[in-house]
Order: structure tokens, then sequence, then C-alpha cells
């Protein structure tokens, strides 16, 4: 019988600092085969440990056909995090995954896409980004939606103005409190809908704050969005990451294993129901 | 399999020897520290003779009498539970290298055949929803895996149901239907023997056995229903699911929390709770580290703890989710309810909070 | 060259000195720490240099005199992490029961010469005069957690807290429970562990030598404790006891000493002369 709990070494390649608290390790196993075997989907995540601290959930954000690198954005929120943040290149953690169900990229392609994020930095939905831009003629028109509380709060913003450039990308940008400069809208994200354009049958990929996502699923289904085509990417706490520990339910749904990305109906009933 | 048969008491240290010979290390009911747990076994005379169990809300206490009987209680505390899930173990352990590398070794336990005697329905129940959890998902815990396998189960039927039992309800007992290896009936001369499985055929076929007369039988199976018509409490349904979710706002959720300590007394006697941490021991050195995991609980704060929120907070969303959860979601996971009425966290709770009443009370559908 | 080792404070206050023991008495353990850092103060140990500037600072004892109140903010300002430890130091310890009582008047009472004590009305933990970085918790603490946070420290990360509650690690030691199998009067649903349930282990009930956990339901605790025979002034004692001075039991402990009669829970489930005969 496998070790489901063991992790296996890889080298920090490179680091690269996003903003103050977040930033992105090039993870790769030091075990050549192991990272020869290793395959994931976006929106998957690995269980990354800190030597002598612990592990914690991180998705990948890498293009799944990079064999040779395993990126990990992080923001340094929690003990494991904040350590993780003060390593560099050259450094050995230990790893495994990956794990969970990813974003439905197969269901995607020939649709139009929403992806739909709030909060600081949404690293789940970024590799989707980066992934459709890759294979731009398997989708229709792509809009990146983006929900801060303060305006300060973006960060990317460089990359959001990039995409907003390039053809058959809409990237809409909202600020709960505006600020002088902001060039984005004033007010939830879901004031974004008005001034976006996406076909029927478009599939929406978001996460974030669950208010902000209940809000925004609402809003999309009074709108005449189909339940089955709204994904989202929840969040909880997780241990084991295989169904084990039990930290992550919501209800019947153990978030590593079932989720992290659920279609709405599946978990419909609980979304934004506070304690579960 | 082969027919039941009868051992006369006096013969019931041939059963530990036969166990022991067949390379078993013997477990089995002792009275420790004011309860019914489950301990090595030296020879049958460590069995609890003439104890009985007398189980309130809150309450656990034992006495004793003159009945020749071993097993004329309820339950303990344990379940087979921690036998398997292990209340605190190593996983694996890490070591830093002198380049900056890192080792990691599995700690995958040696388990040794263990045979329990005295395993009550309810029990059995318990365990076929941990190994549903543990093992039969796309990722066998290894850890219960080993434990598991090196098991050999003496299941005893329930005669002596406490007045916090409710196995009946949930269709889980007193009788043990299936799970066992060998299941005894106890009467004051003897046991019935019935064997469950290969493993227990083999051994039945060592035991000097009599051949069973039909009063015996009789005798026994009316015990054993009698235990059932005894029970004082019930589940209103065998799935609650629909009643519980339809209710997480019923006002009983607020006046749970002002009775409940939220001290995971509950979960932690549950047979079937199954929450835990993953913790990590470095060497003051720094040179290695441990990994562990230890039982958690819905009750506690770091159980729903992510960078900064909480998500259950509170005792009302604590109590809300275990509830919720033995009762309602474990069908959407296992199909079927969590909760195999054995009564423990009715007993066990230092509060007195009985699950039966709570469930009723926020399934009534008065303000559903 | 090797880096230079932290540099390590052990600073007593107002205290019985166990918590410095809980050090002392670490054993092989102690050596190695010695080799991990400098222990440049620690008057119990030898090394005395109150005044040294360190990396990690351990403050057992509560603020009880004017000489207390100057000395820790001195403390604060030579340690870059400032760690309490023990009751005393992280909610007044047993000595602040006084802050319920007349002190100055107990004083001029007893002794002959009252004017020669330099005492404060109260007895308050450090976090009351100084930002504190980390609570350990324990009458006396524990020597694993103190470790612990020296090696978290030392691998640049925060300490891990333990925040379970007695009965949590005393289950998972598979101890009986003694409230519910005894009767006894156990603290351990409101009782933070880190000392591994020794209590109950031992067949005692937890006297709440930790403090209060997180969520502590001390209202329901307290009709428990009634139901098993405590008068409610009884109850009051339970809580104001190590940890008088932490919040939660000086709440509870307040509440109970306004009671008269409560309706005890169980009272009816579990009379009092229900003793085991086993």
């Amino acid at each position: 019988m496998p070790d489901p709990y063991l992790p296996h070494e890889v080298e920090i390649l490179e680091r690269i600092q996003e903003s103050p608290t977040i930033f992105t390790l090039r993870l790769a196993f030091t075990d050549p085969e192991m990272q020869a075997r290793y395959r994931f989907q976006p929106g998957q995540f690995n269980m990354v440990y800190l030597y002598g601290v612990g592990e914690v959930p991180i998705s990948i954000v890498s293009d799944p056909e990079d064999e040779h690198l395993i990126d990990h954005t992080i923001r340094a929120v929690g003990r494991v995090t904040q350590g993780l943040a003060r390593l560099g290149k050259g450094a050995r953690l230990g790893l495994r995954g990956p794990y969970g169900r990813g974003w439905p990229l197969k269901l995607a392609e020939g649709r139009d896409i929403v992806l739909l994020t709030g909060g600081l930095g949404c690293a789940p939905v970024v590799s989707v980004i980066h992934y459709i831009l890759r294979r731009r003629e398997r989708f229709g028109r792509l809009t990146i939606l983006q929900g801060v509380k303060h305006t300060d709060d973006l960060i990317w913003r460089a990359q959001y103005e990039a995409w907003s450039r390039l053809p058959d990308v809409q990237v809409g940008l909202a600020a709960d409190v505006g600020s002088p400069g902001w060039f984005g809208q004033v007010g939830p994200v879901t004031v974004l809908f008005d001034r976006v354009q996406f076909g029927p049958g478009a599939l929406m990929m978001m996460c974030g704050p669950e208010p902000m996502m209940r809000a925004a699923v609402q809003e999309l289904l009074r709108r005449g969005v189909a339940e089955e085509d709204l994904w989202l990417s929840m969040e909880r706490s997780m241990h084991c990451a295989i169904g084990h520990c039990g930290h992550c339910q919501m209800g019947g749904n153990f978030v590593c294993r079932d989720g992290p990305v659920f279609p709405y109906p599946e978990i419909q009933a609980l979304l934004g129901e506070r304690g579960f | 399999m082969a027919a039941p048969g009868f051992l006369p008491r006096p013969y019931l240290q041939h059963l530990l020897a036969a166990l022991t010979a067949a390379g078993y290390l013997c477990l089995g009911p002792k009275v420790r520290d004011g309860a019914i747990v489950y301990e090595e076994l030296g020879s049958a005379d460590d069995l609890p003779r003439g104890v009985h169990d007398h189980q309130q809300p809150g309450a656990y206490r034992l006495h004793r009498d003159e009945s020749p009987r071993c097993f004329s209680w309820a339950n303990g505390p344990q379940a087979l539970k921690p036998l398997l899930f292990a209340p605190r173990e190593i996983l694996w352990t890490s070591a830093a290298g002198s380049d900056g590398g890192i080792t990691f070794h599995p700690e995958i336990p040696e388990a040794l055949p263990t045979a329990v005697i005295g395993v009550r329905a309810c029990d059995l129940a318990a365990l076929r929803l941990q190994d549903q959890h543990f093992l039969e998902g796309p990722s066998p815990d290894p850890h219960y895996g080993v434990r598991r396998r090196n098991l050999f189960l003496v299941a005893v039927h329930c005669t002596h149901p406490a007045a916090t039992c409710f196995c009946a309800s949930t269709g889980d007992g007193p009788r043990a239907e299936s799970g066992f290896d060998l299941a005894l009936a106890e009467l004051d001369e003897g046991f019935v023997v019935t064997a469950g499985s290969p493993k227990g055929e083999a051994l039945l076929g060592q035991l000097p056995l009599e051949a069973l007369d039909p009063v015996q039988q009789a005798t026994a199976d009316g015990e054993i229903v009698a235990a059932a018509q005894a029970q004082q409490r019930a589940l209103p349904s065998r799935n609650l699911r629909d009643g519980l979710f339809a209710n997480l706002h019923h006002p009983r959720w607020d006046d749970v929390a002002q009775r409940c300590l939220s001290c995971t007394n509950c979960t932690s006697v549950c047979p079937t709770c199954f929450c835990h941490a993953e913790m990590e021991e470095p060497a003051l050195d720094g040179l290695s580290s441990t990994h562990y995991r230890q039982w958690d609980s819905c009750f506690t704060e770091g159980h729903s703890a992510i960078h900064g929120i909480v998500i259950r907070a509170d005792t009302r969303l604590r109590y809300r989710q275990w509830l919720t959860h033995k009762l309602g979601s474990w069908h959407d996971q296992y199909g079927r309810s969590g909760c195999v009425g054995c009564g423990r966290c009715i007993a066990w709770c230092p509060a007195g909070i009985d699950i039966t009443a709570e469930a009723t009370a926020v399934c009534g559908g008065d303000h559903a | 060259m090797a880096a230079a080792k932290p540099r390590l404070a052990v600073h007593k206050f107002s205290s019985c000195d166990g918590c410095q023991l809980a050090f002392l008495n670490l054993g092989e353990d102690l050596l190695r720490l010695a080799e991990l850092v400098e222990i440049v103060h620690f008057a119990e140990a030898g090394p005395v240099a109150p005044e040294a500037a360190v990396d990690i600072a351990f403050v057992e004892g509560s603020i009880s005199t004017p000489e207390d109140e100057e000395r820790i903010q001195a403390v604060r300002r030579n340690s870059r992490h400032l760690i309490s430890i023990g009751a005393c130091a992280t909610a007044g310890g047993l000595q602040a029961l006084r802050n319920l009582a007349d002190g100055p008047g107990w004083s001029a009472e007893i002794y002959a010469q009252p004017e020669t004590i330099h005492s404060l009305a109260t007895s308050t933990p450090i976090a009351a005069h100084v930002p504190v970085d980390l609570e350990l918790w324990g009458c006396p603490v524990n020597g694993r957690q103190v470790l612990g946070a020296v090696r978290a420290l030392l691998f640049g990360v925060v300490p891990a807290l333990e925040k379970d509650k007695v009965c949590l690690e005393c289950k998972r030691h598979q101890a009986v429970c003694v409230l519910v199998a005894k009767g006894l009067p156990c603290m351990g649903p409101v009782t933070l562990t880190g000392c591994g349930a020794l209590c109950p282990r031992f067949g005692r009930d937890c006297y709440a030598c930790y403090g209060p956990a997180e969520n502590p339901n001390a209202t329901a605790l307290g009709r428990r404790l009634e139901g098993l025979g405590l008068v409610p002034e009884a109850v009051a004692r339970r809580f104001l006891f190590i940890n008088n001075g932490a919040p939660a039991f000086a709440e509870a402990g307040r509440h109970w000493r306004e009671q008269r009669i409560l309706t005890p829970i169980c009272a009816e489930d579990v009379p009092t002369e229900d003793r085991p005969d086993i």
C-alpha cells in the first residue's frame, strides 16, 4: 500500500516576489523520475512542506504541459507560508500531490470564458488565464473580472493592463472603495457584468471570498447563466488532502478531494452559509 | 459455515488459549478507573465478571453482583476506534541533510495480530463505517489498514443495553449480525458460539464445544430481543439528512450551545468520528522532525481555522456541524447515518446532552 | 565563521520560581539548548546579566511591585521576542487573588510594620504592561512547549500554540473521564491543554492550571459542578484559583459568587450518592 501522507523532496529553482506579501516559488522534484511522472490539472493543489514546521495546501499555477517546473504563488499569511517566504533559490521543501478536482478546461473548449476573482490575487484563476492565453485558438472570448476591497489591494496591475490589450480579451476591475487615479469601477464586482459581453453558454470560473462568489452567482443566474456553467474554487482548512482528516468538509463534500473546484449545483445548498 | 456450538463457561479460557496459540494478542473488557475498557487479557479471569454499567446522560457507574456473566454491561468509553485509528501516531519523519536536503521516512506501524473479545454490534457497525472512510476511498490509509488486517473480532451479542443505548433504532444492534470472526451469546452456564468468517470457523474447530441445546439457543435469542425492546431512547428516523439541513437556523441550535461545553468528549468517544489533525514536532537540535497525527474534533477552533478566519468560531456552529454531519451529510458520504446508536456521546458528555433529544427537537419541524 | 548564536534570557518577576525549574528540569535538553543559544541571563541557573539585550526573553512571574513595573519595561526594550511563561506571567498567578480582596487592609492587619512592604494593590500579567510576543500558560509551564517555542524561533517561524481543551488531550490518552465516571468536579472542559491531561490520567480532577481554553462555557460547566453537589461559592473557587486573573475565569468566578440557587444540569440523572462501588 503506498503511503499517501509521505512528501517528496523538491528544490526551489526560482523565487519571484510578486508583491510585498505574495511570492512565487518555482519547484522541481530532486528525483528526476518523480518530476517526469508528475502530472496535474490547473486548479489542483499540492501540499507543500516546510521542514520542521508543517504542510500547507497551495494551488498550482504553472502550465500543466511544463514538465520541468511546478509553480506556487503564495501569500505569506500563516506560520508556514511566512516561513516559506524567507526561503530562496536552492532551498529544499517537501511536496505531495497533486490533489483534488481542477478547472473544467476540456468542457470550456470552444466557449466564451469568464474568470471572476475577488480579494487579493487569486492564484488559481491566474493559472487558467495563462493556460487559455497559451492555447488561445481553443477558446472563445476571454473575460477577466477582478474585484478588490481597496484599490491598493490590486496586485499584478501591469499584468491586467497587458491582458486588456490582447485581442478578444476583456478586463474589468472593480474596487469596493475607490481612490483618485483608480481606472476601474467602484462597487461590488457584480457592477462589471454590465460592462462586458459574453456569449450564451459562456463558462464562469470564480474564486475568492464566499460572499462575493455568492453575490456573483446570484446575479449571473438572474442574467440567465445556467447553474452548471458556474464553477467555483473553494477554500477550507486541509491537513491530509486525501479526504481523511475531515477539516475541509462542506456538508458531504470533502473540499480537498471532491473540489476544490466545484460546479455550483454541488455546493449550492451551503454556499455562503456561515459555519459550513 | 459450521453450526453454532456451546462453550461451557469453565472452558472460556480455551477460547483465549486458542487465540493465543494462533498468534493473537488477546484484548478484552476489563475494569479500569471505574469503566469498562479494552486491555490485554492475561486470562479469562480478567474479564469483568458480575460487572454492570449504569449509564445516564453525563454519568457512568459500574456495579458488581454475584452474576457469573462477564458481558452483562452495555459498553465503555472506547469502541474499536482507538485500536485502529490511533489517538496519536507518527505518520512520517524527516531529517535535514548537511547539504540542505531533506529526507523523508515512512513510519508504517508494525501491528501485532490482535484479537478483541467482547465487541458489540454497534462497534462492528462503527468499524464498518471507519473501514469505508479510511480504506475504501481512493487513498487507503496504510496506518489504519495494517492494524485492520491483523484484527480478529469476537463479538458478544448485547443483552444489557444502557439507558443511553439506541442501537435498535439505528438498526445496528443489539445482535451482531456480521463483521465478526466469532460471535458469542452469553448465558449463565456458558456461551453459544457462532463463526462469521473462515478465520473464525477455523478457530471454532479448536474449541471444546458441546452440542447446542435448542433451549439454550432460544434463551439466548430471547435475551437479545428483550435487549432491543428494553432500549429507552431512539432517533426519530434512520435518515435525518433533509430534516437537519432544512432547519439550519432552528432556535434549538442556540439552546444546545448554551449547554454544550464544546469539550470534544462526544467526538472522542464516538466510534465513527474520524477527524484528525496533523502536526509537526521538530527535534530541539533541528536535525530531525516528526510529523504526527492526532484526534481532532469539529468542536475545536483549529478544526475550521484558515489564515485568520475561523469558520466555526462558536459552539452553535460547532455543534451544528457535528450533528448535521453525523446524522445528515454522512448519508452523502457513506450511504447511511454516521450514528450507530451506542449512546457514548450521551453518557460521556459532561453536560449530559442527548443526541436523540437534540435531533428530535431540530427535526421536529416546528421551525422548518 | 559560524553566525553568532541567538541570545536568550530568563527573567523572574513575582513568582515561585517553578517555571524556571521547568528549564532546569529539562536535563539533557538544557545542555542541547545551551549549544543552540547563548544563555546570557538566568539567575537560577548561574548567568546574571539582567540588562543584557537578547533575541529571546522568557519572563516568569507577575507584575506585583513598583520595581516589577519598571523592570519589565527594560526587559521589553532589551528583548526582540518576549515570551511570558506560566500562570503568574500570563494571568497574574495565584497572587492575583488579592485583586479581589483588600490587600493593603490585610497587610495592615498581619504585619507589624506594613510600611516596609512595597506591593502594588494588584498582581497583573506581563501583557497588561508591555506587548508580549507569545504566552505559554501553565503552572508550571511545560518544558516541551518552551523548547518548541525556541525551536520555532530558531527556524524563523512563529511558534505553534496548542489550543485544544484538556478533555481532548485526556481522550487521546484514553483516560477515563473522572467527571462522568467518578463525579469529580473536573475543570478539563474549560481548560487549555499543554499538560498532557496529567491530572485526569492519574484519576484526579483538573484544577485548571493551564488557564481558560478558547471558547470556554464556564456557565454550563459551573451548573454541572453544582449538579455534582458543589455550592455556588465552591464553584466560584474552582475558577478563582491559579488562573483567577484570566478574564474568562474571573468573570465566571464573579458570576458564581453572586449566585444563590440555579437548576443544576442533570441533577435528576446524577444523584450525588450514586458512587461507583468498583
